[in-house]
């Protein structure tokens, strides 16, 4: 929402909150200024035979929009999505099953399709499914005037020249899946996708933190269990065959 | 509690499957010391998917002895790397086993686990059966106590099994058993005529099956029932009333969230008779 120079990126603020839904394996919420996206996850559970992949897991996404059915619009975000996921999930420990993920918009004021990303990202590490990185979705627009506005509201997008979004991988900051809408010099996109590569510094920053807070609220580490956990082998067992 | 309850911790099992050893050596300048450190400093913290720690082999071995290190689950070998592959808390066991304990609800067929399934379908030899994973696994009817090809077992589609994985990985279809290797049921088999049904999620149910599970053991001084756990979140009860069943599948499926603490003071306001 901020106008930013080449200095830090400033975002919204941002929340987020995991495993608030009891049917699905994994869900999360997220929540960028006004934009908020509801995020559930199932698998890995039984697939179509039809839709199976013999050797990795398959991929569906669904967006809901606020109202009204999903239109073109919504299965171009869907295919975004779906490519960053499939690039930074494991399918291959399982496989001929299916995940699904399903964003719901709740309210939508800008960079809905990086709080899609994010909120997709906190839901599939709730659902405990193995991933090789996190990833973090930034949306960067440059206005009539060339400035590089990073996390825009509807209305600074609605007046941008150029508006990008860009998923940033956990290990090593590239760039794993961009959209862009608008005209844009080859300068002004290096430029902002090193303002997203320094922005998702935050994210992470933030998903560690929120994820610490709540693996406290679900682990008490004083619990007997916890000990009992660290005395046992099951090699000593004289039941285990 | 009786045979049912099978209480050793089958989390182990999973090392079966996930061993693999990286073998460090413990060198004064190179970084590897600092990364196995490092590795055991973060016991107790919580890791995310994509935190890596390398151990890398230096250029002249100093004679001091190789570390071994083995990964459990969560944790995963690329090359001279370990890396996280879901989000929790580092766990260590001595000597040098290491695991992230994360949370699921969904469960994973993992070999030698015993876990409740519902008979689906019966076709030729086989019954399928639900486990809540995401294939049905196959239980030969051959695979009960006693069952021979004229003797066959009394196995209705919708009854309840406990039964354990003989062969459970990502490429094959998971196979069930009902007897262990030396031909006994030893616990296993159908049960469930009345009683009830539900899902936990897996930390609760590894938290019940741990050996001296605090939770099993204040549940014990309620009243008297029977109950088994699977390793798949199902747990059936059963009591000698439908309210008390009720009373403890309730107070099962609510002490997920809660302290040690809060939970004896709901079971004593429950032992007590006021809820």
């Amino acid at each position: 929402m901020d106008v930013c120079g080449s200095s830090s990126p400033t975002l919204r603020e941002f929340g987020c909150e995991q495993n608030l839904l009891s049917r699905p394996d994994g869900s999360s919420s997220f929540v960028q200024g006004d934009t908020s996206v509801l995020a559930g996850v199932y698998g890995p559970a039984e697939v179509k035979v039809s839709k199976e992949i013999y050797d990795r897991a398959t991929l569906e996404v669904v967006v809901q929009p606020k109202v009204g059915l999903p239109s073109v619009r919504e299965r171009a975000r869907e295919q975004c999505v779906r490519e960053t996921c499939e690039a930074s999930l494991l399918s291959t420990l399982h496989p001929r099953s299916s995940l699904t993920l399903v964003l719901q918009v709740v309210h939508d004021d800008g960079s809905l399709l990086s709080c899609f990303l994010n909120s997709a990202c906190m839901a599939l590490m709730d659902a405990g499914l193995p991933m090789s990185c996190l990833f973090a979705g930034v949306t960067c627009a440059i206005d009539t005037d060339g400035q590089v506005i990073t996390d825009p509201n509807a209305a600074q997008e609605k007046e941008s020249r150029a508006l990008m979004t860009f998923a940033i991988d956990s290990t090593e900051r590239r760039v794993m899946m961009s959209s862009t809408r608008g005209s844009f010099t080859v300068h002004e996109l290096q430029q902002c996708i090193a303002v997203s590569q320094k922005a998702s510094d935050k994210i992470f920053q933030f998903y560690r933190d929120s994820v610490r807070r709540s693996q406290g609220l679900r682990w008490f580490p004083r619990q007997i269990g916890d000990e009992s956990r660290d005395g046992t082998d099951v090699r000593d067992d004289p039941e285990h065959h | 509690m009786g045979e049912l309850q099978r209480v050793y911790f089958r989390f182990c099992c999973f090392f079966l499957v996930f061993l693999c050893h990286i073998y460090c050596f413990p060198y004064q300048k190179c970084t590897f010391t600092d990364m196995l450190s490092c590795f055991k400093d973060k016991v107790g913290d919580v890791l995310l998917p994509g935190d890596v720690f390398s151990f890398q082999m230096p250029e002249s071995i100093t004679d001091s002895k190789p570390e071994k290190v083995v990964c459990g689950p969560g944790l995963r070998r690329n090359g001279d790397e370990v890396l996280v592959c879901k989000s929790g808390i580092l766990r260590h066991k001595q000597p040098n086993l290491y695991w992230i304990d994360s949370q699921q609800r969904r469960y994973v067929p993992g070999k030698g686990e015993s876990v409740i399934g519902i008979i689906t379908a019966k076709s030729g030899d086989i019954f399928k059966v639900d486990v809540g994973g995401s294939e049905q696994a196959s239980l030969s009817y051959l695979a009960f106590e006693g069952a021979t090809k004229r003797n066959r077992p009394n196995v209705q589609v919708g009854d309840l099994v406990y039964s354990q994985f003989i062969i459970a990985n990502k490429d094959m279809e998971p196979e069930l058993v009902c007897i262990d290797s030396c031909g006994r049921a030893n616990g296993m088999g159908v049960f469930g005529a009345g009683g009830l049904l539900f899902k936990v999620s897996l930390g609760l149910v590894r938290r019940l099956l741990a050996p001296q599970s605090e939770i099993a053991k204040d549940l014990e001084k309620m009243f008297p029932f029977e109950i088994v756990v699977g390793m798949n979140g199902r747990v059936w009860v059963k009591s000698k009333t439908i309210q008390q069943t009720l009373i403890v599948a309730n107070l099962l499926e609510s002490c997920e969230n809660m302290t040690a603490q809060q939970r004896q003071t709901l079971f004593r306001r429950v032992a007590d008779g006021s809820i």
